[in-house]
């Protein structure tokens, strides 16, 4: 399908169209949020075949621009042009039928349907399901992206998943895919896979927008990159010529801080241990942790590697005490048999938990910065409770020591924990723990789509914890940010956890290796793995 | 031209506030539309119905009156919602607590003594919590609708006075009327003024109570964390089941102390009709009181003039008196519709620009 030779319903005459050798151009883009201004005359233009990087930090307006772009959000000003032609994408039905299509970060999957049902679901008009699942294994095989129509996605990888949504959008031949920080959840090799079926798509005239915050996958794939700060164009460079660190400076603009760990103090005394520890399986979708054991020491900082969906959450879960073991000696927090005990009763044994998800987890959206400091720790700090009593001003006290040593940005001294950036609140729920100066601390994906700057900042802060005498915690999808920080690594496999190997002996390579299953048990094989493929 | 609905970055208080006043507005006007449409001059009808029970003092006692009911059934209901337990069988913990409360005085005529009538209170506050236990255990263990199963237990509690008053609790020198016999001046609620019980009392210091409770207590901040985010909640270390049983036993014995105080007041015995659905209009008051026991007194008192109205509207217009019914679910409607937006606001988006559409 081509746009330009289309006759009818066309608003211009096709002679009146400048030649131009863009497919997109947007052009001083404005978008206001209320008072916030989001995007500020953001100019951004895409060649066919080009892939073009979006960077920024967390609410440098990247995820508001491509909105605009796919048509979820209208600009307040400013103007698209779409092959040279003014054009309104009033939702994002209209953006496919241009010929944009987008992957999102999160999935939009059914998981008790299969492949083919999935994608059938999201095509306009009549379709033949068995010609449907035979274009899928077509189109799925022409670009490397291998997949069964038949297969139910429950039993699919997350790159698998994503795979889904990328040839739904090749299904509709886009002429510009939008991809939302794709790798956020994939393996090294399956980052690897995707980068040549981008590769090839370009290769192919496919213009490909592509949002990350890893900066030496935008330097390896991408031909140009625009950068955005405040919601504005602050640089467009090439960033093949470009440093990771000059790349990260100009998005943040200023030095990032290194981390640097300094020498390790671990075998201190052990301030948790998990022995040998099961759990089934919650529901149809759950992970059962088999059989984990674990040691931590004060001083050191142990990271857990894997793929999303192998038991993280459920391991998160289970050492938090959001989900009891019959064992209580199943996990043992500074000496004590802590398997039977609630998350509250962890606390007060000076542990200290952050969860994936910030949101309606970590913190309650409609809740004050103040009212979300006594979430976590009414029954482990004194001066916030007094006889059954809220302290409301000593719980804003605290919100604004938190504040100020985690640097979170907020519009008013009180807001809403909703109205917070995703890197802000983050940094909130974060301090909110450190503040406490816990004895042990469990974090889950601390850096989860927080931009360079604050994941800089979370990620020392976990160190000079782990430095200044207590046990940390880390689980992690993210591998750079693992061999940053971490003294020793385990890998987490479809429930079942690795020996805990110093990190200086491990590989990226010998880490993905791990990831895909190679150090589970024989006889625990079940169903296909597929992180490997 | 699009409408849009845009959601709000923060819950706008100008709109917690206006929603209510805009909902009442609109409840007037749709009123009139309705008198009109019934013949009748619909400013005079609106002046019948919602301000000339206001003139007289007695009808003021009036409302105070049937608002006290409205109030505390309310409070209960709105600490329920917000910790996103919909207990809707108010009606028949309210009726459990009347029957249980009135054991005293039907079992015991001739018991007099200063502490039958705190004895009264005590047993129907147990039987409404009594009453609301059994939804409370029937979610917790097995997982049922509490909006179901509170429902269908006001039905069940309808029944069992029916049949109490007209079988075993009879008064048998009642000519066989269906009724009790009337309770005793021990057995009554004293008055403040000519009709105004302590009922009224009771029912503001108990709202009050609750307000301090949700907004300065830490059981406070359990019940609104586990209404807003049970996840959250469950993080914080509060249990989503001990919650629900507090919020029905809360809620369920403060109907039943409505229904007590109810009976041993205005009704003065016991027979097959004791509300005008007092428990199913307390969830409206709930609502329009945004949840928040101050905005309950107020909305009690507005759902209350809403029963008088009714009675004026029957007796000065010739209508009937379900009316009352008719303008507490127009109401109800537009509360729920206003209060859309308070998380989000329209937006009008001026008209669509042509679009570009390749053929397929």
């Amino acid at each position: 399908m081509s746009v330009g030779e289309k006759k009818g319903a066309m608003p211009v005459e096709p002679s009146e169209v400048p030649p131009t050798r863009y497919i997109l151009e947007a052009i001083g883009i404005d978008k206001y949020f209320g008072e916030l201004k989001a995007n500020d005359r953001v100019t951004l233009r895409v060649e066919p075949g080009e892939i073009h990087a979006l960077l920024g930090e967390n609410g440098a307006g990247k995820s508001t621009f491509v909105k605009i772009i796919y048509g979820s959000l209208q600009p307040s000003a400013g103007e698209i042009r779409w092959r040279g032609r003014p054009v309104i994408i009033s939702n994002p039905a209209a953006a496919r039928k241009l010929g944009i299509g987008m992957v999102f970060q999160h999935f939009s999957l059914f998981e008790p349907l299969t492949v083919a049902e999935n994608i059938a679901l999201a095509m306009p008009g009549d379709f033949n399901m068995r010609a449907l699942s035979a274009t899928i294994a077509r189109i799925s095989k022409d670009y490397g992206l291998p997949l069964n129509p038949g297969a139910i996605v429950a039993d699919l990888s997350v790159g698998e998943r994503q795979r889904i949504e990328i040839v739904r959008c090749l299904l509709q031949q886009p002429k510009l895919l939008i991809m939302d920080e794709p790798t956020a959840v994939l393996t090294p090799q399956e980052a690897e896979q995707l980068f040549s079926t981008l590769r090839r798509l370009a290769k192919e005239g496919c213009a490909i927008l592509y949002i990350s915050h890893r900066l030496q996958e935008v330097k390896e794939l991408c031909h140009r990159a625009t950068i955005l700060r405040h919601g504005k164009v602050v640089a467009e460079a090439d960033p093949r010529q470009e440093t990771a660190a000059s790349l990260a400076r100009t998005m943040v603009g200023a030095d990032i801080k290194i981390v640097k760990p300094q020498a390790r103090r671990a075998n201190g005394e052990v301030k948790l241990a998990v022995e040998r520890l099961d759990q089934p399986a919650d529901g149809p979708f759950a992970v059962a942790l088999k059989d984990i054991s674990l040691t931590l020491h004060a001083g050191e900082l142990v990271a857990i590697a894997g793929v999303a969906g192998n038991g993280q959450s459920e391991l998160f879960d289970a050492l938090s005490g959001e989900r009891t073991n019959a064992r209580p000696e199943a996990i043992v927090m500074g000496g004590v048999k802590a398997g039977r005990l609630n998350v509250a009763a962890r606390r007060k044994l000076g542990a200290a938990f952050v969860p994936e998800e910030r949101l309606g987890h970590g913190a309650v959206p409609s809740f004050l910065l103040s009212e979300n400091i006594v979430l976590t720790r009414h029954n482990a700090d004194p001066d916030l409770i007094r006889q059954g009593l809220l302290h409301r001003s000593a719980a804003m006290a605290v919100s604004e020591r938190v504040s100020k040593n985690f640097d979170v940005r907020k519009a008013k001294p009180d807001p809403e924990a909703r109205s917070l950036s995703g890197g802000n609140l983050q940094k909130f729920v974060v301090g909110r723990e450190m503040d406490r100066q816990p004895k042990i601390l469990i974090v889950n994906q601390p850096t989860w789509g927080v931009d360079a700057g604050a994941s800089a900042l979370i990620r020392q802060a976990l160190i000079d914890l782990a430095r200044s005498g207590s046990a940390v915690l880390v689980i992690s999808q993210d591998l750079d940010e693992i061999f940053e920080i971490a003294d020793r690594i385990a890998v987490i496999s479809r429930g079942e956890l690795s020996e805990a190997y110093p990190a200086d002996e491990l590989t990226y390579e010998a880490t993905g290796l791990l990831m895909a299953g190679a150090h589970e048990k024989p006889g625990t094989e079940g169903r296909r793995h597929a992180a490997l493929v | 031209m699009q409408l849009l609905f845009e959601r709000r970055a923060e819950r706008s208080r100008a709109m917690m506030l206006l929603s209510p006043l805009i909902a009442l507005s609109l409840t007037a006007l749709l009123g009139a539309v309705i008198f009109a449409a019934r013949g009748l001059n619909p400013l005079e009808a609106l002046y019948v119905y919602f301000i000339e029970p206001l003139t007289t003092l007695w009808s003021v006692e009036q409302l105070l009156v049937k608002a006290a009911p409205l109030i505390l059934i309310g409070v209960g209901l709105s600490i329920a919602y917000i910790a996103n337990v919909w207990n809707i069988g108010a009606e028949g913990q309210f009726t459990l607590g009347a029957i249980l409360g009135s054991i005293p005085p039907v079992l015991f005529p001739e018991f007099q003594s200063p502490i039958v009538l705190p004895l009264m209170l005590v047993l129907g506050l147990l039987g409404g919590m009594a009453y609301g236990f059994i939804p409370a255990v029937l979610k917790n263990r097995f997982g049922a609708n509490e909006i179901l199963t509170s429902l269908m237990l006001v039905y069940v509690a309808g029944l069992l006075l029916d049949w109490l008053v007209r079988g075993p609790w009879r008064d048998p020198h009642g000519f066989n009327f269906p009724q009790t016999a009337a309770f005793q001046s021990w057995q009554m609620l004293p008055t403040i003024g000519p009709t105004v019980h302590i009922g009224v009392i009771i029912a503001l210091i108990v709202a009050l109570g609750l307000a301090f409770l949700l907004d300065r207590t830490l059981k406070g901040f359990e019940i609104r964390v586990l209404g807003s985010a049970p996840r959250a909640g469950l993080f914080a270390g509060f249990s989503r089941e001990r919650m629900v049983l507090f919020a029905f036993l809360l809620s369920g014995g403060l109907a039943g102390l409505a229904g007590i105080c109810e009976v041993a007041s205005t009704v003065g015995q016991l027979q097959p009709t004791i509300s005008p659905g007092y428990g199913f209009t307390a969830i409206i008051v709930a609502f329009l009181g945004r949840l928040n026991p101050i905005g309950v007194i107020v909305a009690g008192l507005i759902l209350a003039l809403s029963y008088m109205g009714g009675e004026s509207a029957q007796v000065t217009l010739g209508i009937s008196d379900k009316i009352a019914k008719v303008f507490q679910g127009i109401l109800l409607f537009f509360i729920l519709a206003c209060d859309t937006f308070i998380l989000y606001r329209l937006r009008f988006i001026p008209k669509r620009a042509p679009e570009l559409a390749p053929a397929e």
